[in-house]
């Protein structure tokens, strides 16, 4: 047994372990920071599959991004009333049947795999060359499967329409309710002032190498999200309110550049979401740029919560 | 020369781990929170400093160093930062006023 079989082995047992203790634990809080290592572990395990792309999401969103969302929750469900209703035994009991099911399901499907196992692997590498990327996840996103990529940003939108609708009507298109540690002078603040200018550097750096090298829009957009996270809550820029014209723009021009781009490709190519021979790479850097943009604003509204404060004139 | 670099990686490396294993040890034991932040201080300063100074060796040219030192640099800064809030979240409630 190598060196490398022991470390994977300890990995996967840590994995399942807080998995497991992240179910177990009854203190919503404790379980919220045991998905966060659960998280971040799961990363280590993708690194380890040479799947480094996948990595980096599963850091930046499933741990950091999901991690800060569940948080917010946890906070708001503290100050809520008749939280501690127990769901009833035949309730637990079906919920604990399907996810039983749903685990037997994926078990058989990855422990007994059709021989040989169909992959379109080669054929992706084959051609990957006259798109211009180097990266064959970028290739695949933004090539083979750009309507599931396009389709994937919408959805932030809709998630995002999703949390601001459970704003009340007198508060709508009002402030986010995010909260602020505003004390001049703080070391907050003095963060906040000192690691933006380096993380707009990063998100921008992993959005331009993700064509060539793992990274990418979505890596990029939360690192980005993150910063101007830092900088309102430490309160050096004021939360804006969801009826501003210009955050909805940002919001929307990475999908709508892409969704232009795509139509373009039924007049100048020869199908929706085909890209011109040799402009391949030049537009979907374009799309990348515009969709970390979006990406970033539309992360950074969804942690920051529903509006629950009226703009001020 | 080679073989010099790699015992100079290896001793860097274990040395950073020793730190890393006695922060664990002195999170999981100390009494209360800001003893266990000051054992955390030791793990990110010391251990992950010494690990980069191993590996430094080892990079793939200047670039790949650099990015090794951004590395600790950033996570020192994110560190004592963190550390300092943390501690004064837990201050006005803890056993010294």
């Amino acid at each position: 047994m190598t060196i490398l079989s022991v470390f994977d082995i300890g990995l996967v047992v840590l994995i399942l372990g807080i998995g497991a203790s992240t179910i177990a634990v009854r203190e919503a809080f404790a379980a919220v920071i045991g998905f966060v290592v659960y998280g971040l572990l799961l990363a280590i395990a993708w690194v380890r599959l040479s799947a480094v792309d996948v990595a980096l999401t599963e850091a930046a969103i499933g741990g950091g991004m999901t991690g800060m969302l569940l948080l917010g929750a946890v906070a708001r469900l503290r100050f809520a009333e008749g939280n501690d209703v127990r769901t009833s035994l035949p309730t637990r009991l079906a919920a604990g049947v399907m996810c039983a099911l749903i685990a037997a399901g994926l078990a058989i499907a990855i422990l007994s795999p059709p021989d040989p196992i169909p992959t379109l692997a080669p054929m992706v590498m084959e051609h990957l060359a006259q798109s211009g990327l180097g990266n064959p996840v970028a290739g695949v996103l933004f090539v083979y499967r750009a309507l599931d990529t396009l389709l994937e940003k919408v959805v932030l939108i809709l998630a995002l329409l999703g949390v601001w609708s459970l704003a009340p009507d007198s508060v709508w298109g009002g402030i986010p309710g995010l909260r602020v540690y505003a004390r001049p002078g703080s070391t907050l603040t003095f963060l906040a002032q000192l690691l933006p200018p380096v993380g707009i550097v990063v998100a921008f750096y992993m959005c331009w190498v993700g064509a060539k090298e793992p990274g990418g829009a979505f890596q990029g957009g939360t690192v980005l999200a993150a910063m101007w996270l830092l900088v309102m809550i430490a309160g050096l820029k004021r939360i804006p309110s969801i009826s501003q014209s210009w955050l909805r723009l940002l919001l929307v021009v990475g999908p709508v550049i892409f969704l232009a781009i795509g139509l373009a490709g039924m007049v100048l190519a020869n199908a929706f979401l085909d890209y011109p021979a040799g402009y391949a790479k030049p537009l979907i850097v374009a799309v990348e740029v515009a969709l970390t943009l979006s990406i970033g604003v539309a992360l950074g509204m969804l942690a920051s919560g529903p509006p629950e404060r009226v703009r001020q004139p | 020369m080679t073989l010099a670099l790699d015992i100079f990686t290896v001793s860097a490396v274990s040395a950073g781990v020793f730190f890393f294993l006695a922060g664990t040890v002195g999170l999981l034991r100390f009494p209360d929170a800001l003893t266990r932040l000051h054992a955390l201080t030791k793990v990110d300063n010391l251990g992950l400093g010494l690990v980069v100074l191993g590996l430094l060796p080892q990079a793939n040219g200047p670039f790949s160093a650099l990015k090794l030192v951004s590395i600790w640099l950033l996570v020192q800064l994110s560190g004592a930062i963190v550390t300092q809030l943390i501690a004064g979240a837990i201050r006005p409630r803890g056993p010294h006023r």
